[in-house]
């Protein structure tokens, strides 16, 4: 399949990056000639297989429930510039 | 002393004859001098660096020094660093000083080596020729106008070089081997899960796995000896008992059987590389090895599961980067949605964007069935091929990358054309086995080609043992970089480095 304009714009919308029109365009050749390459996949049989989605066979390991991690707010919060009384500052989502 | 190798410089170092503080040093002389031409490091910090040394000198004197006490690396900038910067090559992360460290960098730290700094690399660890850094491409020591490969190019370029023993790098689909191949050093990923992913910035997280370049086989599992073991922090760090990877170092290749899978040996690779190979696969075989002709029928699969797989991975770990909590942030939005879509797009170059946006794709309602699943049921037909051939041998051999290094801005503008660079490495990751490179001729231009070998899991050890019994009988990789010699001496002209004099 080939993705039109439109599309990549709602591709590049849902992964909350913006484009240009220039850069829409020029993403819109490199998607596509991507997406021809994975197409060769599609054309092999794979009924019946089980997707495999890890390497090693991984079950949930639990750990004792104690603390074991220290507060560090601070230094964490220090990475971002806008932060106030604990919070991280962004703008109004609610009026 | 400077070309002397992780193993030597620690024997040197354990005999007292020479100090922590006298390698790095020198080595910090060395990168001043080398380091403007092919900017193989983002960062350095020689106070840093020479604290360390001047802790491990004391370390030594104690008698408490254990094998890499004192001894110089550096740390691929994609491994969090506590008080250093670390950028992952990304503009998105240029000024980000991490809280804590990678759990590599605990353990290498722990064993007394001394970090000389931070490597350039593909920005996120997406690329195969280090032209997506944001800090600029690092140039091939081999051939300035050529790249390094990818994504682990500063590693390797500065191995290469010789501006550092060994470094720590990262492989996602053949970022340990592909520039280890380029640059003429020797590289190991080992078997998904052997090395914690604590602190390594993630890419595609099923896939990534650190490892080490280095000069030799010797070297690689001397680090290797530090980097894996078990991290309760990372859920897919494996609990094995601890290896020691130098076990098999004196391995006889007598009765060794070494798989030649014919996908890896048909057309795709350039004569050149092929005449190197072959060549390598002939001197095996007079140490003793049983090579055989084995099939993974399923092996040009790999490139299209891979680019569903890896970008789909990637979209989902990099939506952390929201210009929230930390790395870059627009500077100027109308709203939450306006500030999310300018900081990424502000903090992300082209090809990462590019892969985010596949991945988007491939994971979107009404394509995630024939895209992400699919390739995930391909993923498995590629492991059991692997399966089926390890029940005819003990490892498999092959190219590690289908040319030699390529020149710069050659394939910067042709997505495609730069993925086929990882066309034999990409498979071992989607199986999560354990693959190398190591140096095995000299190709057109005189530069390097690298011969791969494929393991099962966890045989490391043994594949170490392989490339070690090659590395008697060759000497590929000792060959130093033509004009390198002449090209430090001009970039130090007038200044002061009676320390750094070449010893070639």
């Amino acid at each position: 399949m080939a993705l039109d304009e439109a599309a990549v714009r709602r591709i590049a919308l849902l992964a909350r990056i913006a484009l240009s029109d220039a850069e829409i365009d020029t993403l819109q050749g490199d998607l596509n000639g991507i997406l021809g390459m994975i197409e060769t996949m599609q054309a092999v049989d794979t009924r019946g297989i089980e997707p495999m989605a890890h390497t090693v066979d991984m079950h949930a390991r639990l750990r004792a429930d104690e603390v074991t991690e220290t507060d560090r707010h601070v230094e964490f919060q220090a990475l971002s510039g806008q932060t106030e009384d604990g919070l991280y500052l962004v703008p109004r989502v609610i009026e | 002393m400077m070309d002397a190798g992780l193993g030597a410089m620690a024997r040197a170092l354990g005999r007292g004859e020479v100090s922590s503080v006298e390698l790095t040093r020198a080595l910090l002389a060395r990168i001043d001098q080398l380091n403007p031409g092919l900017n193989a490091f983002i960062s350095i910090d020689p106070e840093l660096s020479l604290a360390q040394a001047a802790a491990a000198d004391q370390r030594i004197a104690r008698g408490a020094a254990g094998p890499l006490t004192g001894v110089p690396i550096a740390h691929k900038d994609i491994f969090m660093t506590r008080g250093r910067r670390t950028t992952c090559g990304s503009r998105m992360l240029a000024d980000f000083v991490a809280p804590y460290d990678a759990h590599v960098v605990e353990q290498l730290d722990a064993a007394g080596a001394v970090t000389l700094g931070k490597l350039n690399m593909d920005e996120f660890a997406m690329g195969s020729s280090n032209e997506t850094s944001h800090f600029g491409p690092v140039r091939n020591p081999w051939d300035p106008s050529r790249v390094p490969g990818g994504s682990s190019g500063g590693s390797a370029a500065a191995v290469a070089a010789r501006m550092v023993p060994a470094a720590t790098a990262t492989d996602t689909g053949g970022s340990i081997r592909q520039p280890a191949a380029l640059c003429g050093v020797s590289g190991l990923k080992p078997t998904y899960g052997v090395v914690s992913r604590h602190g390594m910035i993630a890419y595609a997280s099923s896939l990534d796995q650190g490892g080490p370049i280095a000069r030799s086989a010797e070297d690689l599992a001397l680090l290797l000896n530090a980097m894996g073991g078990h991290d309760p922090r990372d859920s897919t760090s494996l609990e094995r008992p601890a290896e020691d990877y130098r076990r098999d170092l004196a391995l006889d290749l007598k009765g060794v059987r070494i798989g030649l899978p014919r996908q890896y040996f048909a057309d795709g690779m350039s004569p050149d590389v092929r005449v190197a190979v072959e060549a390598a696969v002939a001197q095996l075989q007079q140490l003793g090895a049983d090579c055989r002709e084995v099939d993974l029928p399923n092996m040009a699969l790999s490139l299209p599961a891979y680019y569903v797989i890896a970008p789909a991975e990637a979209s989902s770990n990099l939506s952390r980067y929201d210009g929230v909590r930390y790395g870059h942030r627009a500077s100027g939005y109308r709203d939450l949605l306006d500030m999310y879509q300018r900081t990424r797009a502000e903090g992300f170059g082209a090809e990462v964007r590019r892969r985010i946006l596949v991945g988007t794709f491939v994971l979107s309602h009404g394509y995630y069935d024939a895209y992400y699943l699919q390739a995930q049921r391909v993923r498995r037909l590629i492991a059991e091929d692997f399966r089926a051939a390890f029940a005819q041998c003990d490892l498999l051999a092959g190219p590690t990358s289908p040319s030699v290094a390529f020149a710069l801005g050659e394939r910067s503008t042709d997505p495609l054309q730069m993925y086929l660079s990882d066309i034999y490495t990409i498979a071992p990751n989607l199986a999560g086995l354990p693959a190398m490179s190591i140096p095995c001729g000299l190709g057109d231009g005189g530069l390097p080609v690298g011969l791969q070998l494929v393991g099962n899991y966890f045989s490391e050890a043994r594949m170490l043992g392989v490339a070690s019994a090659y590395q008697r009988a060759s000497d590929w990789h000792l060959r130093v970089p033509q004009g390198l010699a002449t090209r430090a001496a001009e970039a130090g002209d007038g200044a002061a480095q009676p320390a750094a004099t070449e010893r070639n």
